[in-house]
C-alpha cells in the first residue's frame, strides 16, 4: 500500500444520544483517514484539541434525546463552549461533517448554511420518523438510507435562491414525490455545504452503505464497496488537495 | 400558618415557555386524525411547553425560550397565560410522579447557557375546536391523556392548569414490622393479599416458619423481598412444578416440567453442539460467534404494563431486555432489538369493557414506544410480527428481544467478598413499585398501578456506552440488571453464594419521603449493579463522569451468606441467603389433556379464489406491516444486510454482521396462537418449524442454530390449561430434539387475562419461538423473484391441514386438522441449505400464513415479478383445490432456480418444479384458481395497516 506523507486526522464527536459513531469512524478509516471517538466533555474540559485535527464529525443519533428539536440541546453546547474553537478550525479551512443528527446541530448553530443565512429542519411532512432507502442526486450519486423523523430541509424562497446560486446543495432526493423525498425537503435539498465548502450537512447516512451487501438488493454478493464510502473518500482527498 | 403557606406556593412555584408552530403541522394533523378515529371532526393546533422552577426571573426566561426552545424560522413562543377565542384548550403532561424523560437533558441545556434549574417538566397543549364539554372530557381521556402515567387539565378560551409539583427530596426512615408469627392462616392470606404480595398461603406458611426461628416478626423489607424473590415473574413456579399429567390415555408424573422438556432438549443436544457457551444460567443465551466474540440473546415479554400504558409499557420492555444483554456475562453489546406483539384487532366496534383501551390505541402506543425508544438507543429492530385475534383484547402480548455482542473470555462474572455494590445509570424513584408481583397477577378494571413507567433511551443509551468501556477496562467482576424488584433482586441474585450488605441512605432518589423498603424494591428503568473491586473504583467513576453517568458504592459483597441491608442506622433487611434463595416449597399440580377444535369443514369447490386470496391478504396478521416497520431504525450500526422488507414483500429473517466482520446472524421468529384453538402440541411444533423455515429460507444454516422460547398463557389453575402447557412444552422438547435445535434462554408469563365484571377474556396459548442461527455473511438468500423465465420449485408435501388456518378464519371456523412437524422436515431443510451454498438458489420464501398461494403472491409483490404456477405438479395428499392454495402445512419452501440449474438442484435437494417466473405482472395458479393483476393483490395487501 502506498504510504501517505501524512495521515488525516478524523474526530469523531461524541455526547449523550449520539449512536452513529462507530460506523461514521469505520466510514472515515475504509477512506484512508485517522480516527479517534471523542466525548463532548472532553473537548469542553480542554483534554482534547479540535486543533490536532483535520476533519471534525458529527455523527447521527439523538444527542440528549432531542428532547426539544433535533439537534437542539447539543447545538446549544457547541455554540455556547466550543464556538470559537469551532469558527477557528473552520477558517483554516478543515472539514466539518454532520449526518442525520450532526446535521440538525450544524444547522442550528448557524454553522449551516453560513453567512447569516437561515434555513431549519423539521418534522417530516409524513409526522412519523422514517426509515428508507433513497437515492441521492448532485456532487455524486449514490443509494443511502434515512431515518429521521425531522429532516425537512426548510428556509425561505430568498435563502434557498442563494443556495442554488452559491453551489452550496450537495445533495437532492432523486424526486420531489413521496418516498423519493422521504421528508418534504423543500426543493429536495438533503444535504448543503457552507459557501467555501467545508461545513457539510446531510441528512441521509452513508456511513450506513459501506459495503456492497448493505445495499438492499445486493445482499448476497461478495462484501465490497458500497456507495456511501465515496462520501467519506471525498472528504479525505479534500483534506489533502487543501 | 398564612404565610408559612403563601411562602411554600412562591417557593414552589413555576414560570412556563409554551412554543407555537407557525404552519398547521404533520402532528397537528395526526392528532386530527386520531379524533377521527372516534368519529370527532375537529380542528387541532399543538403546542409544547416548558415548566422551569422560578429561580428565573421573566428576563432569563424569555431568553431560554427564544434562545433554547424556539425554532425562530417556524415557531414562536410565549410566556403569557393560555388562552384563545372559542376553543377549548387542554393540557396534557406526565403525572408529577412520573420520570419527564426529557427533564435532564433540557436542565442540561439551561447549565450550559450558565443558569441552573432544579425541575423542568414538559407538556403539550391542545387547541381544539370541540363541540361541548363531554367531547372535549372523551378526547382528553380516549384519546389525549393515559390516566395511569398522565394528567390532563382543560378549559374553555382560558386554561388554568396546576403547576408541577417538585417531587425530589428526602426518604423517610420507616420501616414496619408485619405481625405474621401470631396470625391465622387466614390472616396470611391477607397480609399477602393486602400488600400485593402475591404470596399463596402455602409460601406464606413457610416464611412463618422462618422468622419463627428467628424469633422475631419480618420487617416490611424482608417481606417484599421474598414476595418478589419468590414471585412467578422470578422464580417460575409453574413451569419448575410438579405436575400429575393425564393425557386421556396415561398418566405420568412429570418432576420439574422446565426441566423434563426445554433443559432436557437442550442437554440431549449438547453434546453435539459445541458452540453453546452459557445457556439457562446468565440474564440471557450465549453461544459462540467467531474467533473473537461470542452472542448473547434474550427475549422478554412485557404485558401487563402495555395493556395499561402501551407507549410506556413497550418503551420499559425494551429497555429492560437490553438490559438483560448488558448484564450477560460482563456484558453485550447490543446489535439489535426484535418486537412481536399480539392485539386484538383494530376495527374492533363492540363496546369495550371498562378498563381496557381500544386495541388500534394499543397498537399505536406499543409501536410509538418501541419507535421512541429503539430508535433513540441506536440498536437496529430488525425483526418481529405482529398478530391479531379479539381474545388478546384485554391481555396484548408484547414481547422484546435484544441480541449483543460480547468479546471471548466475558462469558463469566463472579461478585466476591469485599468487592463494592457499585449502581450505574438513573436514579431511584417510587415508580415501577410490585412489578414482578404485579404481573404475575390477573389484570382487572382496577389494576391501575405505579407499577407502569416511561422508559429514559438517553439515560440508558449513556449508561450502555460508559459500561462497555468499564467492562473494556476489566473494571467490574461482575454485574446485572435492575429489573423486576430492583435492587432487591439484583443485589440478592448478585451475592447469593456470598452475601451482602448495603446502606441505602447512599442511593440517590427521585422522589421525597420513599420509605426503606419502596427503595429497595423500586424498579426505577435504567440502572445496572455491579461489583467493583476497591482499587478499580476511582477509575470506574471516572469513566462514568465523562459520560455524565451516575455511579454510586451502595455496599459490599461479604462472606457471610446473608443479605443485609440498612437504612439511616436500622437493619431494612436481615435474611440468610439459603433460605431466600432455596426456601421456597415446589409447587405441585395435576394437569390433563384433549384435543380440542371442531368438525372439519366440508366446503364446496370453486373455480376461482382471487376474492378469497385478497382477503387473506388484506387480514392484519398477514398484510404489510410497511407503515410500522418504516417507524423504525433497522439501518443503525451499518450492519443490518437483510432487511425487515425486502422490497416491499416481507423479509423471512433479519440478517446482521455485526463488527464488518465475516459472519453473520440470521435472527427469525415463530407465532401462531390460532393452531392452539385445537391443539398446543402442534401449535409449538407449528412455530418451532416455522422458526427454522424462516432462517433456512434466508441461508441460515440449521445445525448452527438456537432456539429461545417465550410462552405466554392465561391462567394455568385449571388442569386443562396446565395441560396445553405441558403439551406445548413436550413439543418444545420433541420438536428442538429431532431438528437438534437447542435452546439457550426462555421466559415464561401467565394470567395474561382480564376480568370484567364476570366475563374473563383469556388469551389463546400463544408460544413465541426467536431462532438465530450464525452463517457467512455471503451466504444469504433474499425472497424477492429476480428475474422472469426461472423455475419456480417447491420444497415439501402440502398434506390435508387447514385446522386455525386464514382461509377457515375467513369462513369463522377452526377446524381439526391442525398441521404437524414430519420426520422429512429436517433433511428437507438441509438440502435446500446444502444448495443454497452452492449458489443454485436465487430466492427462497417459506408457505405459512395463508399457504402456497400467499407465499407466491409475496415473492412475487417483492421481486415485482410475476409467477405462474400449475397446481398437478405440487406434491400433495389432498382433494380439493382450495386445499392446495390456503392449507398451512409445515416444513414448505418455495425455491427460485435458474434454467440451467435445474438438474443439479434436483440432484441435490428433494424439491419438485411447480412452476416459473413470467413477464407479465401477474399471479396465475393453476388454470384459474387464482389469475390476478399484482397491483390488485398488492393493494389489498397494504390498505390494512395504514394510519
Amino acid at each position: 500500500m502506498e504510504k501517505d506523507n501524512k495521515m488525516v486526522k478524523a474526530l469523531i464527536l461524541r455526547s449523550a444520544g449520539i449512536n452513529c459513531n462507530d460506523e461514521t469512524e469505520k466510514g472515515f478509516r475504509m477512506a484512508g483517514a485517522e480516527t479517534e471517538q471523542i466525548h463532548v466533555n472532553k473537548l469542553i474540559s480542554g483534554e482534547k484539541k479540535l486543533t490536532d485535527y483535520d476533519i471534525l464529525a458529527l455523527p447521527g443519533g439523538f444527542s440528549y434525546g432531542d428532547y426539544i428539536a433535533g439537534g437542539s440541546i447539543l447545538a446549544n453546547q457547541l455554540s455556547v463552549k466550543l464556538r470559537k474553537q469551532m469558527e477557528e478550525f473552520i477558517e483554516q479551512g478543515k472539514v466539518v461533517v454532520g449526518i442525520c443528527n450532526g446535521f440538525q446541530v450544524l444547522v442550528k448553530t448557524g454553522f449551516l448554511p453560513g453567512d447569516g443565512m437561515k434555513a431549519t429542519l423539521t418534522n417530516n411532512d409524513s409526522g412519523k420518523f422514517e426509515c428508507r432507502w433513497v437515492k441521492l442526486k448532485g456532487s455524486s450519486e449514490m443509494d443511502v438510507p434515512v431515518a429521521h423523523g425531522e429532516g425537512k430541509f426548510f428556509a425561505d424562497n430568498e435563502t434557498l435562491d442563494e443556495l442554488e446560486e452559491n453551489g452550496q446543495v450537495m445533495f437532492r432526493y432523486s424526486s420531489s414525490e413521496y418516498p423519493e423525498n422521504p421528508n418534504g425537503s423543500l426543493r429536495d435539498i438533503a444535504g448543503i455545504t457552507n459557501t467555501r465548502g467545508n461545513v457539510i450537512g446531510l441528512m441521509p447516512h452513508p456511513e450506513r452503505h459501506l459495503t456492497y451487501d448493505n445495499h438492499p438488493k445486493e445482499i448476497s454478493k461478495e462484501s465490497n464497496e458500497g456507495e456511501g464510502l465515496k462520501f467519506f473518500k471525498n472528504i479525505i482527498e479534500r483534506c489533502k488537495t487543501k | 400558618m398564612r404565610l408559612e403557606k403563601l411562602l411554600q406556593k412562591k417557593e414552589s412555584s413555576m414560570k412556563a415557555v409554551e412554543v407555537f408552530s407557525k404552519e398547521k403541522t404533520a402532528r397537528d394533523k395526526a392528532i386530527e386524525g386520531s379524533l377521527a378515529d372516534f368519529g370527532i371532526k375537529a380542528d387541532v393546533r399543538v403546542s409544547d411547553v416548558y415548566y422551569i422552577d422560578s429561580s428565573f426571573n421573566d428576563e432569563e426566561i424569555k431568553e431560554l425560550a427564544e434562545g433554547l426552545f424556539t425554532d425562530k424560522l417556524t415557531q414562536t413562543f410565549s410566556t403569557e397565560t393560555s388562552n384563545k377565542e372559542s376553543e377549548w384548550i387542554i393540557e396534557v403532561r406526565y403525572k408529577d410522579a412520573v420520570s419527564d424523560p426529557a427533564e435532564d437533558s433540557i436542565i442540561r441545556a439551561i447549565r450550559d447557557l450558565g443558569k441552573d434549574a432544579k425541575t423542568v417538566r414538559t407538556a403539550k397543549r391542545y387547541y381544539v375546536t370541540a363541540a361541548d364539554e363531554k367531547e372535549v372530557q372523551l378526547i382528553c381521556k380516549n384519546i389525549l391523556a393515559n390516566g395511569i402515567t398522565e394528567d390532563y387539565y382543560y378549559g374553555y378560551e382560558e386554561l388554568n392548569a396546576a403547576e408541577p409539583r417538585i417531587m425530589e427530596g428526602k426518604a423517610s426512615d420507616e420501616i414496619n414490622e408485619v405481625g405474621i408469627l401470631d396470625a391465622s392462616d387466614e390472616g396470611l392470606q391477607r397480609i399477602s393479599r393486602e400488600g400485593v404480595l402475591s404470596l399463596s398461603l402455602e409460601e406464606m406458611k413457610k416464611i412463618k416458619e422462618y422468622f419463627e426461628k428467628e424469633g422475631r416478626n419480618p420487617r416490611d423489607g424482608e417481606l417484599e423481598t421474598l414476595a418478589q424473590t419468590w414471585s412467578e415473574h422470578c422464580k417460575h413456579k409453574i413451569f419448575n412444578s410438579e405436575i400429575e399429567f393425564d393425557n386421556g390415555k396415561e398418566k405420568e408424573i412429570i418432576g420439574n416440567l422446565f426441566k423434563e422438556t426445554i433443559v432436557a432438549a437442550t442437554n440431549k443436544i449438547a453434546a453435539k453442539k459445541d458452540w453453546l457457551v452459557s445457556v439457562f444460567k446468565d440474564n440471557a443465551g450465549i453461544i459462540n460467534f467467531d474467533d473473537k466474540n461470542n452472542f448473547a440473546m434474550k427475549v422478554e415479554t412485557h404485558n401487563h404494563p402495555s395493556a395499561l400504558d402501551p407507549y410506556g409499557g413497550a418503551s420499559t420492555g425494551i429497555g429492560g431486555v437490553i438490559r438483560d444483554v448488558l448484564g450477560a456475562g460482563l456484558g453485550a453489546k447490543p446489535v439489535f432489538n426484535t418486537d412481536v406483539f399480539c392485539f386484538a384487532r383494530s376495527d374492533y366496534d363492540k363496546e369495550l369493557p371498562s378498563g381496557i383501551l381500544h386495541p388500534k390505541r394499543i397498537f399505536k402506543g406499543v409501536v410509538s414506544g418501541v419507535s421512541d425508544y429503539g430508535n433513540r438507543i441506536g440498536i437496529p429492530t430488525v425483526n418481529g410480527a405482529i398478530i391479531f385475534h379479539d381474545d388478546f383484547l384485554g391481555a396484548p402480548l408484547v414481547y422484546c428481544g435484544t441480541g449483543g455482542i460480547i468479546p471471548k473470555g466475558m462469558e463469566n462474572k463472579k461478585a466476591s467478598n469485599g468487592e463494592l455494590i457499585v449502581v450505574v445509570g438513573g436514579k431511584t424513584g417510587r415508580d415501577g413499585l410490585h412489578g414482578a408481583t404485579f404481573s404475575s397477577a390477573i389484570l382487572d378494571e382496577s389494576s391501575s398501578s405505579s407499577a407502569v413507567q416511561i422508559g429514559n433511551p438517553i439515560e440508558e443509551k449513556k449508561m450502555l456506552d460508559a459500561l462497555l468501556q468499564c467492562r473494556d477496562q476489566r473494571l467490574y467482576t461482575c454485574i446485572t440488571d435492575c429489573g423486576a424488584g430492583g435492587f432487591s433482586s439484583a443485589v440478592g441474585e448478585m451475592a447469593a453464594s456470598t452475601g451482602a450488605e448495603v446502606e441505602l441512605d447512599k442511593v440517590q432518589l427521585k422522589h421525597a419521603g420513599m420509605k426503606p423498603w419502596e427503595i429497595w424494591m423500586s424498579e426505577s428503568q435504567e440502572r445496572m449493579i455491579i461489583a467493583v473491586p476497591e482499587d478499580k473504583v476511582e477509575e470506574l467513576k471516572e469513566v462514568c463522569r465523562n459520560e455524565d453517568v451516575n455511579a454510586i458504592v451502595i455496599g459490599k459483597f461479604t462472606d457471610t451468606k446473608k443479605l443485609v441491608v440498612n437504612h439511616s442506622g436500622k437493619t431494612l433487611v436481615d435474611l440468610d441467603m439459603e433460605f431466600l434463595h432455596k426456601g421456597l416449597p415446589q409447587l405441585k399440580r395435576k394437569a390433563n389433556w384433549q384435543e380440542k377444535g371442531e368438525e372439519e369443514p366440508q366446503l364446496e369447490e370453486k373455480n376461482n379464489y382471487n376474492e378469497e386470496l385478497k382477503k387473506i391478504l388484506a387480514h392484519p396478521s398477514v398484510a404489510s406491516k410497511e407503515e410500522v416497520i418504516r417507524r423504525y431504525d433497522h439501518e443503525v450500526q451499518g450492519n443490518t444486510i437483510g432487511k425487515p422488507m425486502t422490497g416491499e414483500g416481507p423479509s423471512d429473517a433479519a440478517i446482521i454482521r455485526p463488527e464488518f466482520g465475516k459472519k453473520a446472524l440470521v435472527i427469525s421468529n415463530g407465532i401462531n396462537p390460532r393452531y392452539s384453538f385445537i391443539n398446543s402440541y402442534w401449535m409449538a411444533a407449528s412455530v418451532i418449524d416455522e422458526a427454522m423455515r424462516n432462517i433456512v429460507a434466508s441461508g441460515g444454516d440449521i445445525s448452527r442454530t438456537a432456539l429461545l422460547d417465550n410462552f405466554c398463557w392465561g391462567s394455568t389453575q385449571s388442569e386443562e390449561k396446565l395441560g396445553s402447557l405441558v403439551m406445548a412444552a413436550k413439543a418444545c422438547h420433541d420438536i428442538a430434539v429431532d431438528y437438534e435445535t437447542p435452546f439457550i434462554s426462555g421466559k415464561d408469563s401467565f394470567h395474561n387475562e382480564f376480568k370484567s365484571g364476570n366475563t374473563t377474556i383469556a388469551i389463546p396459548d400463544t408460544l413465541l419461538i426467536s431462532a438465530v442461527s450464525v452463517i457467512d455473511a455471503t451466504n444469504a438468500i433474499t425472497m424477492d423473484l429476480k428475474e422472469e423465465g426461472n423455475s419456480i420449485y417447491l420444497v415439501g408435501k402440502t398434506y390435508d391441514e387447514l385446522g386455525g388456518s386464514h382461509y377457515y378464519e375467513l369462513l369463522e371456523k377452526i377446524g381439526r386438522n391442525v398441521p404437524k412437524v414430519r420426520e422429512a422436515a429436517k433433511k428437507n431443510m438441509e438440502s435446500l441449505t446444502t444448495a443454497m451454498k452452492a449458489g443454485l438458489v436465487l430466492s427462497c420464501h417459506d408457505c405459512s400464513e395463508g399457504g402456497l398461494a400467499v407465499a407466491a403472491a409475496e415473492m412475487a409483490f417483492a421481486g415485482n415479478i410475476g409467477m405462474r404456477i400449475n397446481t398437478a405438479a405440487i406434491p400433495n395428499e389432498i382433494d380439493k383445490n382450495y386445499k392446495l392454495l390456503f392449507s398451512e402445512s409445515n416444513s414448505r419452501f418455495l425455491v427460485e432456480v435458474k434454467k440451467e440449474n435445474e438438474e443439479e438442484f434436483e440432484k441435490i435437494t428433494n424439491a419438485t418444479k411447480i412452476g416459473e417466473t413470467i413477464g407479465e405482472k401477474k399471479l396465475v395458479i393453476g388454470d384459474n384458481l387464482i389469475d390476478a393483476g399484482l397491483d390488485e393483490l398488492k393493494e389489498a395487501w397494504k390498505k390494512t395497516i395504514k394510519w
